[in-house]
């Protein structure tokens, strides 16, 4: 008993910087629709900014007084993200922001690195607060408490300022409708700048204050994101009851799970969230997404038409050239080719999901991991010879992609796409636990090709033409009757059924066959590496597909492919730069901002403004 | 300043240089050694590593090299992800002329490159991965590992931690395969010597995600003896603060993998724990002695103090330059012949390669944690060799497959 209630303690004195972190971005989600991803980011900022202020700043005075001013520095860097970053590109597609605040990770980390330095930094202890205090007999540290106390009083004052003053009136009027409070003459601009600086803050003030607790250091921004967005859709986006609802059941959950199921830490807070969703598919306290978000935002889609013969004509001479490449080129250059061509069909697979569909998945990579998985185990246990996995592994994934499809399709929007990244992250977890067949992180070895297509020209040949067939094949699918369905679905699910499509059956078919696709480029994948281990169906490797697609143009038939070429390219002269990070995360925002259509979007707009191309075929 | 000036002073830097390039190019062509790390993920291990190692090329190149060519690294980032880095190996063998590969903190990425290495017929050190199946379960003849693996640190503490009286153990590692190598290898080593040790407790927090209060709650729940931890980094940190609070370590034995080394138990200052048995590196005791010309020759390089990630990039360069100058030529084969049983003095003094599994007997210093000047040391300590601390040589024929 007395363990129990220090075990209770225990979770809700945890749940206190998450909380702060959660009710941050669940704020901003609701007022200005962004996810963002630079959140993680600000609370290490937050948590640096802390320490550094504590070593000037003496006694407990200046203790409190840092983690308050942690808060403000913090707030003032989300204005200036919101002012420099975001507002160019409220009016893109929706969810395209979420790139944009990929490009500020980026670009934080290495400042981070530059201005912090590498090592990890102790937090400095709150004084006055070391030690513990004995509840019945069971140790209590005295921080402990301390955050028992300030997060209520955090919370209540947020509860006061969203409830009893004006600015909360227009803030919660603004979650409900944007557009028409936008009509009634508040200034929305100010309004969301106003909402960022103090989500931002928010999330700084968490970081500031789990420093007598941890400390600050470098990976701290992509290590609480996860919990963070668990928390904010499990408590229901836009809404701060039911942010500091789930903080308090993670936390304590949390608790008791390394007590009595120790190994079960990875995956305990993804399986809470399915559950959540299962039944409440708004989370504990969400409400369905407003009709305002009907359709897409942005400008109408055109008509997806055949390319014509002109592109055509290009697309041949450069797959031509492509095939004639390994006359010319060194071994390198074909390795790395074969990369980008893998790349290319990944992203193209979640491109037609996403594009086509509609379906917003940030769990892509467990059908490229999963295909790679699939073959990698048929070759460890069970012999099975190379050409026989080349169709199980994609057929593997296919059916891993179907029963995830099935669970997720109930939802829509944001929490769809969360569904997703749950499921992924319930598929890594498997593999990276189940140590004994998976290997675990140690993954699976010696995963080498046939003799005949190990060497490099011909393996090149192989990836050149599974990679372009793969993505003709989609483009065709795109184009067929079937495809015209997904885009109906996409565009108005309503109207669709009424005209007798069966939406569910038909995005649930896109997404095996999206799944089938990525399951492909895992296997050729894992046959060029020679190994596979869990990083392959990581968040991060769905993201990188996630950004190219967007970067690319999502609206755009060629978007997935010529985006994925495109970073890949990109990031393969840059990562010879020792601040590559920078660099990219500053180019990454300068496409944002640029190209608000994605790469291939903006340049046909040129070339139909320069007259190359007929504008807009009716 | 006016642009005549200007142009004299480029024209000038410009003649400077190609006097520095003419000293260089008039011995013959270096020998390169492809480099490949996490510099940006692990930049505070990855950093000093480097440096390690570009004092040991500086010593070998200013002492002639290797047969009178000179040695060179190149350093590549591989962003911490395994499929990055057989690309960038790729490269490394294929375009930039490397004649074999080094390198790598993490042991998915290490693995990685060893089967890659093994497929093409190069030649990898893995350097720092401490991976038992790198060169057990996993192994082949091209790759060949410097650091003592996990298995032999782990040993290193059971040994210790058999002469005391405790029975009741828990545990607490990070939940990857690190961590669970290490708890199985001191289990088995710890079993092997004290039958009658039980183990009370497992805990199993992700890495870098520790919820340090719960997991001493659920520690001291089972009330052991002892604990034996592989917490590391940023978890070990609030591991130590949460338990030291609580009161977890108080008349408990306690033993730490790598909690001594420098990387993990300065950032803790003076709240470093007091009294665990680790293996660490107390370069602020070696004075004398080949370990004591390396630490003053590291800190009048740098101005700064070595960390292991220094000795072990240091040893790196050395064993190339070894192997190479054994091989006598730049064949992999050759290369691979010569690191079979290659025997050299290091700072840690002299290791070999064994050739039955390709392990370097480089061993570890295992000492006891104190707070001294506001600084965790390590005192007591010892150096174990690792050659005492390795399997039976049937063992290790079981454990690898066959050549």
């Amino acid at each position: 008993m007395e363990l129990f209630i220090a075990q209770i303690l225990t979770g809700l004195a945890n749940a206190s910087s998450l909380f702060l972190v959660a009710c941050g971005l669940s704020l901003i989600f609701g007022v200005t629709r962004i996810v963002n991803f630079a959140h993680g980011s600000l609370y290490m900022i937050g948590a640096y900014t802390g320490y550094t202020l504590m070593q000037v700043l003496p006694g407990a005075i200046g203790f409190w007084a840092a983690i308050a001013l942690s808060g403000v520095v913090v707030g003032i860097v989300g204005v200036l993200i919101e002012i420099l970053v975001l507002r160019p590109v409220y009016k893109a597609p929706e969810l395209f922001q979420l790139v944009a605040t990929f490009g500020v990770i980026l670009v934080i980390q290495d400042v981070a690195l530059l201005l912090f330095g590498p090592e990890d930094l102790l937090g400095p202890r709150a004084p006055g607060l070391r030690g513990v205090v004995r509840i019945m007999g069971e140790p209590v540290p005295k921080y402990d408490i301390a955050l028992l106390v300030i997060t209520p009083i955090v919370a209540l004052v947020l509860w006061y300022l969203m409830t009893k003053t004006r600015v909360g009136v227009l803030v919660r009027a603004a979650t409900q409708d944007r557009e028409m409070v936008g009509a009634l003459g508040v200034n929305q601009a100010w309004l969301f700048t106003g909402v960022f600086a103090l989500g931002s803050a928010l999330a700084g003030l968490g970081g500031a204050l789990q420093l007598p607790k941890g400390g600050a250091d470098l990976l701290m921004d992509f290590n609480i994101l996860a919990p963070v967005f668990v928390v904010v859709v499990i408590g229901g986006m836009g809404s701060l009851p039911g942010a500091y609802l789930a903080a308090i059941i993670i936390s304590v959950l949390n608790v008791f799970g390394v007590t009595y199921l120790p190994q079960s830490t990875l995956v305990l807070m993804f399986v809470v969230m399915i559950v959540v969703l299962m039944f409440r598919p708004y989370g504990l306290f969400g409400r369905e997404e407003v009709a305002g978000e009907h359709g897409q935002v942005g400008e109408p889609e055109r008509p997806i038409k055949p390319a014509s013969f002109r592109v055509r004509l290009v697309t041949s001479i450069m797959l031509l050239a492509l095939a004639f490449l390994p006359l010319l080129g060194s071994t390198y250059l074909l390795v790395f080719l074969t990369d980008i061509l893998i790349f290319c069909l990944f992203a193209a697979s979640l491109h037609f999901l996403l594009g086509t569909g509609g379906l917003v998945s940030f769990g892509h990579a467990a059908y490229f991991g999963g295909g790679a998985y699939v073959a990698a185990l048929l070759i460890t246990y069970s012999d099975t010879p190379m050409e026989l996995t080349f169709v199980l592994a994609p057929i593997g994934a296919g059916l891993v992609a179907l029963v995830i499809g099935w669970l997720c399709l109930r939802l829509t929007g944001v929490y769809f796409a969360m569904l997703t990244l749950a499921f992924a992250q319930l598929v890594w977890s498997l593999v990276f636990q189940w140590g004994t067949v998976t290997g675990g992180d140690d993954g699976l070895v010696n995963i080498w090709p046939a003799v005949w297509l190990k060497p490099t020209v011909i393996y090149f040949y192989f990836a050149l033409i599974f990679s372009v067939c793969g993505i003709l094949l989609m483009r065709h699918v795109q184009h067929s009757p079937f495809g015209y369905a997904l885009r109906a679905a996409r565009d108005s699910q309503r109207q669709a059924e009424a005209t007798g499509i069966d939406t569910r059956r038909i995005q649930l078919i896109a997404f095996g066959f999206a799944g089938f696709m990525g399951g492909i480029a895992g296997a050729l994948f894992v046959f060029s590496k020679g190994s596979v281990f869990p990083n392959e169906l990581e968040i991060a490797r769905s993201f990188d597909a996630l950004i190219v697609v967007f970067l690319g143009g999502v609206k755009t038939l060629a978007g997935g492919v010529v985006g994925a070429g495109f970073f890949k390219g990109l990031e393969e002269t840059l990562l010879r730069f020792e601040y590559w990070r920078l660099l990219m995360g500053l180019l990454i925002i300068f496409i944002v901002i640029a190209a608000p259509e994605g790469i291939v979007g903006s340049l046909r707009k040129v070339g139909e403004h320069l007259g190359l191309k007929k504008a807009k075929d009716q | 300043m006016k642009l005549d000036t200007f142009l004299r002073g480029l024209l000038g830097s410009l003649a400077l240089s190609s006097l520095f390039l003419g000293t260089v190019a008039y011995s013959s062509d270096p020998i390169i050694v492809g480099e490949i790390n996490h510099y940006k993920r692990m930049a505070a291990f990855a950093g000093p590593y480097k440096q390690g190692i570009e004092l040991g090329l500086e010593e070998i190149n200013a002492a002639g090299g290797v047969d009178g060519r000179p040695l060179e690294f190149i350093f590549r980032d591989d962003q911490g992800k395994p499929g990055e880095a057989v690309k960038i190996a790729e490269e490394l063998m294929t375009r930039e002329g490397a004649v074999m590969l080094t390198g790598t903190i993490l042991s998915n990425v290490g693995l990685a490159i060893s089967s890659f290495a093994a497929e093409k017929g190069y030649v990898y050190l893995a350097s720092e991965p401490l991976a038992d199946g790198l060169v057990w379960g996993s192994g082949n003849p091209y790759t060949f590992r410097l650091r003592a693996s996990t298995y032999m640190q782990a040993a290193m503490l059971a040994e210790a931690a058999a002469k005391t009286d405790a029975v009741k153990y828990a545990t607490i590692a990070p939940n990857y395969a690190y961590g669970k190598d290490a708890v199985a290898a001191f289990q088995s080593a710890l079993t092997a010597l004290r039958p009658d040790v039980k183990f009370v407790a497992e805990q199993w927090p992700g890495v870098f995600k520790i919820d340090a209060g719960a997991e001493v709650q659920a520690l001291e729940r089972a009330k052991p003896d002892a604990i034996y931890n592989v917490t590391f980094g940023s978890d070990l940190a609030k591991f130590v603060r949460e338990g030291t609070d609580r009161g977890l370590f108080d008349g408990r034995n306690v033993y730490g993998l790598l909690s001594g080394e420098p990387e993990y138990l300065d950032p803790l200052g003076d709240e470093a724990p007091e009294g665990w048995v680790v293996t660490g590196y107390p370069w602020y005791d070696l004075k004398d002695g080949p370990a004591g010309t390396f630490v003053s020759a590291y800190q009048a390089r740098y101005d700064d103090y070595p960390r292991i990630g220094s000795l072990v990039g240091y040893m790196t360069a050395q064993s190339i330059a070894a192997a190479l100058s054994r091989a006598g030529s730049t064949d992999s084969e050759a290369i691979r012949e010569a690191f079979e049983g290659l025997k050299l003095s290091t700072p840690m003094g002299e290791i070999e390669y064994r050739s039955i599994d390709n392990q370097s007997t480089a061993g570890a210093y295992v000492g006891t944690t104190t707070v001294r000047d506001g600084k965790g040391v390590i005192v007591g300590w010892e150096y174990k060799n690792g050659a005492d601390y390795l399997p039976s040589d049937d063992v290790v024929r079981s454990l690898r497959p066959a050549d």
